[in-house]
């Protein structure tokens, strides 16, 4: 099971990469291929793909493969929305059980006079 | 984490390859009474609906085959109603149910997907433990509330999510 903070912690690791980060800039201006998006850092292809495959497995991108042309793109959509509702969720449960907290206190109040 | 009691468990768990959400929340009150905030309207009407909502009940009939047809109203008298609908109860421990979306007859939205609620109880030293587990049928129906649910906030959050990606070069 995946924890919600654990998963949004997952985006952050994610993030925290910079090699990643600057993926996930560059993909903020439009689709890529692998090979532009591989070209400014140096590394061998296989290290890079292990950057990749961190960032479609965590939602944050999606690859499409034309040809011999693999292309990636940002999955802002995706990402924004279930994070925002998963967070709106979570508010909601944190408050609604606030509310029963305050509640049950004040039914074994009433109870203790009775 | 806001005013919650800072000794008593809260975990959300979201399962993205199940479809599924999972609360689990100690309450420092004995079982019989946790379970009658559940099942009771009147109790219900006193919690139910996260702040600054209010819960107005319509109708309740807490059997297997009843359902609780419920009202979240907003602070401008904007309600949002629901429909609970009772599958098995098995007292004090536990009860699974369908909620879905509905009008004020209490006539299901067949447009929006309804979720099923596993929700357990149980006895942890002088407390209690719930757990509730909301599980939608598809990614696509999980995909589909999502989307109503942010039709509003969405813009916002990119524009939010464009500044964020400004930071990272």
């Amino acid at each position: 099971m995946e924890n919600y903070s654990a998963s949004l912690n997952n985006v952050f690791h994610a993030l925290a990469d910079p090699t990643r980060r600057s993926v996930i800039a560059r993909l903020g201006r439009g689709p890529a291929s692998i090979k532009e998006l591989a070209e400014p850092f140096g590394l061998g292809l296989p290290s890079f793909l292990k950057h990749i495959k961190v960032l479609e497995s965590n939602g944050l991108i999606a690859s499409e493969k034309v040809g011999r042309v693999r292309t990636c793109k940002l999955r802002r959509e995706n990402l924004a929305a279930a994070e925002k509702w998963f967070g709106e969720q979570r508010a909601a449960w944190e408050s609604r059980y606030e509310n029963l907290d305050i509640l049950l206190t004040s039914l074994k109040d009433e109870d203790d006079e009775s | 984490m806001k005013t919650m009691k800072a000794d008593l468990q809260f975990d959300f768990l979201v399962n993205k390859e199940r479809n599924t959400i999972t609360i689990k929340r100690e309450f420092a009150a004995k079982r019989k009474l946790v379970w009658d905030c559940y099942t009771k309207s009147e109790l219900l009407d006193r919690w139910f609906a996260p702040k600054p909502l209010t819960t107005k009940t319509k109708f309740m009939d807490f059997r297997e085959g009843g359902h609780w047809h419920y009202a979240m109203v907003e602070p401008n008298g904007q309600e949002y109603w629901g429909r609970m609908d009772y599958q098995t109860i098995q007292p004090i421990d536990n009860y699974i149910a369908l909620d879905g979306f509905c009008d004020d007859t209490g006539a299901l939205n067949p447009a929006f997907p309804r979720s099923e609620w596993h929700v357990t109880f149980s006895d942890v030293l002088t407390r209690t433990l719930v757990e509730t587990v909301v599980s939608y049928a598809s990614p696509e129906a999980l995909q589909q509330v999502i989307d109503m649910g942010l039709k509003d906030g969405l813009a916002s959050t990119l524009e939010r999510l464009d500044e964020l990606l400004l930071t990272f070069n």
